[in-house]
């Protein structure tokens, strides 16, 4: 489907190539930190030891009240999802000089404001505009 | 701030050495990762959206089945373990492509599809389970968010072993070029994302779907 | 299912309006226009020109003029749906029941304002953004090529399905957001709905990879010496814009999304019973439209630095806190949403909250406004068109701000909320801020674009009509709000509301005046280019990079890339008696067209129509269509190619003549 206006460029192409390849060498190197399997294994355990723990604490009910369960689940959850971040992801202050960091912080920011801001308001309106709708679910339990 | 136009002759004598063009070819740094990374930010907020809403009406029974009746938590399990272990075998494939080695890493590919594969068809048995008990998306709020939150995870899971099937097409074709490792580094991300967002599913869905 | 329904869905022969004579009318027009056009481009061989150098050209600034021209046609149809209105509503009021029956002009209203957002003003500042920023930051075309051109046809796909939708089945009835319950399955049955959806979900995929395609640029391709607090303040909108747009209409997409699993697969996300929550849909759809109305202004903004600047021949006042109050313009954006529904019940605590949040958010305008008018303090000012409309937005946009801040008390809005009052406010900021500073843009780097000025007589011709015609036609609506009149009524009993009616209809064909001097402006300034050409590429004695390219730029744009040393960096340049190398040209490397965009897009497209119309089998192979062109595109690894040295030299040698000979 492409059309390129001149073909007669087999060396300008080799030239481009050695070019991407210096340069894809060249940025490898910037911000995505080495790879090693150390690292991936460090991520991969502490991921293990943390879904195991959440798991076992609703499967084998180890709280009383489920409300403290919920809590810790999240904050397990929050934690593991940094390991994946840090561990599997790459994440640092340094990749793509700092932009992915600032993208991440960003999008967290939102999805944060989102989130809460999404819950309050419908908490106040629900209780406000549906008042059957809590009675109903109160029934329900 | 300042807003003048003329200029000291002094400051014309110091700006003489500037050059004001770049005599070489000018190559911008490529922007595949950080445009794929901001294109996951912005996947993020499409579930982000989809737990919101999980969280507004992930309890309206509508007097129908309750998380607490109708999750297997060992079958979340297991395929959470699924999942995790996709991850550290995309992990293997990319340690292999740092060392330049392209059979191996297709290999490791290869078997992280497969463990991809897995998840995704015990997920439809799960919810082909849940549809025989007539716990389907209509009867009630609850199971419209929970099938399409843990749909949509899903849905992005396979456009995902799709794009690896061609990945492993195309590596076969071309080998470890700058292009292809690209891609890899892409799918990467993708697939490491998925398993982020499965933590929150499972989490939020699945775990705090069971308690009162 | 028999195969009949397999393939057509609920598509028949009743589906096209015959019993409506407007729209058979209307068809029979553009039917005519349609043919007369082909028919043109047939007979003057420019099938083949058109589909090598524009359909499938991923240069961005082609792509950018072909989002312009998208953005124009559009507005002649949104503005076409307003004029209906406005006589309507002139018209209907007692006895007499107007020319538009209920179900009519409720497709009216919800078409215009789709139509005005969607495909008029976000084609038009995406264009701008597409054309301008790599010129600006020094880059010879946007991060990806490919993706800005499959954008541009997915926006066009969106607008092709909402045009369809006027000749085959009906559009929407719901309002420009479709709130559920009525947008929902049970009391939006047909197919109106269903086009409004399948139109935003394609053009939003277009929206949001354009987004993320200028960040990336912006970010990665800045010339050398260009550090972030050097950009053009354009660009630095440019980039709060594209970020709004990332971080918002995924919400736009999730949303609609799930009201289309209500409607199709009869979900219970927004329905009155199963537990569904139609208030929910509000709450996240605000999410989106907030962001979204500052995804309109922020680049105008940044256009009226620019024009501030140049026309007054002064270095921009305050860059720093330019940028400061853009940024934070772009987070608050987030933060006050529920003002949109201050009354559907959210309580005091929560409408405090937003309601102060609203105020707040006004600030930063207000601080921008005050560098404008410190730029322009003792600067020597050129009055040329471009400035004319600035000082029109300055006060028009003020206006509609202090309304804004008005709605924001809570307590005022719930008098005033969905009233006429409303319509006024959000008009009168669209229009003083989001359509006057188009129409200073395109007045501005029109030379730039096509080498020849606008003529400016036309162009005030425009300006004045658009002025004295928006004040004429939205100032009667403010005092119509404040009497309690609701929005989106097609029929009133009071018959002493009916002056302000006929005022605000005169009003709008004012207005109508001043689009058709544009039109007339094209047509004249085309006719006498020759005596408005652009020789040197700097008009009106620019700042920025832009300035120092020819007009038009070559598709290359710089021979060598800019090293930037300051802010205004082409001002610099001048300053300092910058020289255009003559010689050591090198082969530049550039992306190649292709037609993967035009042909996924139409795709998509198709998608959308299949699925409004429930034809399921065509549906399914379309989409499979999809995914195996995609994936065939992928294959395709040769998707660039160098333009010789030599040819630079040409071009440049050429340029060089033509300065010497225009000095």
């Amino acid at each position: 489907m492409t059309t390129p206006s001149d073909t007669s460029h087999h060396h300008a192409n080799a030239h481009q190539d050695h070019h991407a390849n210096a340069h894809q060498d060249h940025h490898d190197g910037d911000g995505h930190g080495e790879i090693t399997f150390r690292g991936y294994m460090t991520g991969f355990i502490l991921s293990v030891i943390l879904t195991v723990l959440a798991f076992w604490l609703v499967m084998g009910n180890v709280f009383e009240k489920s409300g403290v369960t919920a809590l810790v689940i999240l904050v397990l959850g929050a934690i593991q999802m940094c390991v994946h971040v840090v561990y599997f992801l790459h994440m640092n202050t340094r990749a793509e000089g700092g932009w992915s960091m600032l993208a991440m912080i960003f999008t967290v920011i939102i999805v944060v404001i989102a989130l809460a801001g999404s819950l309050w308001v419908m908490y106040h309106l629900n209780t406000n505009m549906m008042p059957n709708m809590i009675h109903d679910m109160k029934d329900m339990l | 701030m300042s807003d003048t136009t003329t200029i000291s002759p002094r400051e014309v004598a110091a700006a003489a050495p500037l050059d004001f063009y770049l005599k070489q070819e000018h190559h911008p740094q490529n922007g595949t990762a950080l445009g794929f990374w901001i294109y996951l930010m912005s996947d993020c907020l499409i579930f982000a959206c989809l737990f919101a809403v999980h969280g507004v009406v992930g309890r309206n029974y509508a007097a129908g089945p309750s998380g607490a009746d109708l999750f297997d938590l060992q079958l979340v399990a297991v395929n959470t373990a699924m999942l995790l272990l996709s991850s550290i075998t995309y992990g293997f494939c990319m340690l292999e492509v740092q060392r330049n080695r392209l059979r191996p890493a297709m290999i490791w590919l290869g078997i992280t599809g497969l463990f991809g594969l897995t998840f995704l068809g015990l997920e439809l048995y799960e919810f082909a389970h849940l549809i025989h008990l007539n716990a389907v998306p209509q009867r009630s709020a609850f199971l419209s968010s929970f099938f399409t939150l843990v749909g949509t995870h899903g849905l992005h899971v396979t456009f995902g072993v799709i794009w690896l099937v061609t990945l492993l097409f195309q590596l076969k074709k071309h080998g470890l070029i700058p292009e292809n490792r690209r891609r890899l580094m892409c799918l990467s991300m993708f697939w490491h994302f998925l398993d982020v967002i499965w933590i929150a599913v499972f989490t939020f869905v699945y775990l705090m779907g069971v308690l009162p | 299912m028999d195969l009949h329904s397999l393939i057509l869905g609920r598509l028949g022969w009743d589906a096209i309006p015959f019993h409506e004579p407007i729209l058979i009318a209307t068809f029979a027009a553009v039917l005519l226009g349609g043919v007369v056009l082909i028919a043109a481009i047939s007979y003057f061989k420019l099938w083949r020109y058109l589909w090598l150098e524009w359909f499938t050209s991923i240069d961005h600034k082609k792509i950018g003029i072909m989002y312009m021209i998208l953005g124009l046609i559009m507005l002649l149809r949104g503005f076409s749906d307003a004029i209906m209105m406005r006589i309507q509503q002139a018209i209907a009021f007692g006895d007499s029941t107007g020319y538009l029956p209920p179900h009519h002009y409720d497709q009216i209203f919800t078409a215009h304002g789709v139509i005005m957002i969607f495909f008029v003003a976000m084609p038009l500042v995406t264009g701008l953004m597409n054309y301008i920023v790599p010129l600006q930051i020094g880059a010879r075309d946007v991060a990806f090529p490919f993706l800005n051109n499959f954008s541009f046809w997915m926006t066009t796909g969106g607008a092709v399905l909402v045009m369809i939708s006027l000749f085959i089945g009906e559009f929407s009835t719901t309002g420009w957001l479709a709130y559920p319950p009525l947008s929902g399955i049970q009391h939006s049955p047909s197919v109106g709905m269903d086009y409004y959806i399948w139109a935003l979900q394609v053009a939003g995929i277009g929206t949001t990879l354009s987004g993320i395609n200028l960040i990336v640029t912006i970010i990665k391709m800045r010339a050398p010496g260009m550090g972030m607090m050097k950009m053009p303040i354009f660009t630095w909108t440019s980039l709060c814009t594209n970020t709004l747009i990332v971080a918002s209409f995924p919400v736009l997409t999730a949303v609609l999304a799930l009201l289309t699993l209500d409607r199709y697969v009869g979900t219970n996300f927004f329905t009155n019973d199963l537990g569904g929550n139609p208030m929910m849909y509000v709450n996240l759809i605000w999410i989106w439209g907030h962001p979204e109305v500052y995804i309109l202004i922020l680049p105008l903004f940044g256009v009226f630095s620019e024009i501030v600047s140049t026309y007054s021949g002064k270095r921009l006042f305050g860059y720093a806190s330019m940028v400061y109050a853009t940024v934070v313009i772009t987070i608050l954006s987030y933060l006050v949403w529920l003002h949109h529904f201050f009354t559907m019940g959210s309580g005091a605590s929560v409408n405090s909250f937003f309601g102060i949040a609203t105020m707040i958010i006004s600030i930063p305008t207000g601080a921008k406004l005050f560098n404008w008018l410190f730029t322009m303090y003792r600067g020597r000012i050129h009055f040329d068109v471009p400035m004319m409309w600035t000082l029109g937005f300055m006060v028009t946009f003020v206006i509609g701000g202090m309304t804004g801040v008005m709605l924001a008390i809570p307590s005022a809005d719930f008098v005033l909320h969905n009233s006429l009052f409303l319509i006024a406010h959000f008009h009168n900021v669209i229009i003083g801020g989001v359509l006057f500073g188009l129409f200073a843009a395109i007045t501005y780097w029109f030379p730039k674009a096509f080498g020849y000025k606008l003529d400016p007589f036309w162009g005030k011709c425009s300006f004045w009509c658009w002025l004295i015609g928006f004040y004429m036609a939205f100032m009667p609506l403010y005092v119509l709000g404040f009497m309690g009149v609701t929005r989106r009524l097609n029929h009133f009993e009071d018959q002493s509301l009916q002056i302000w009616f006929q005022i605000a209809a005169a009003g709008a064909f004012v207005i109508a005046l001043g689009i058709a001097s544009f039109l007339i402006q094209l047509v004249v300034s085309y006719r006498k280019r020759d005596s408005l050409r652009d020789f040197t590429g700097d008009p009106w004695n620019g700042r920025t990079l832009e300035w120092s390219t020819s007009s038009p730029p070559p598709s290359y744009n710089f021979a060598f890339t800019p090293q930037v040393h300051d802010g205004d960096a082409w001002a610099h340049m001048k300053q300092h008696n910058a020289q255009r190398p003559q010689s050591g040209f090198l082969p530049i490397h550039m992306p190649a067209n292709t037609g993967a965009g035009i042909i996924i897009a139409g795709l998509c497209t198709l998608l959308g129509f299949t699925l409004v119309w429930h034809m399921w089998l065509v549906s399914a192979l379309t989409f499979l269509a999809i995914i195996g062109g995609t994936i065939y595109h992928t294959f395709n690894y040769k998707r660039d190619y160098y333009i010789r040295a030599e040819d630079v030299a040409r071009t440049e040698a050429e340029r060089t003549r033509l300065l010497a000979n225009h000095v």
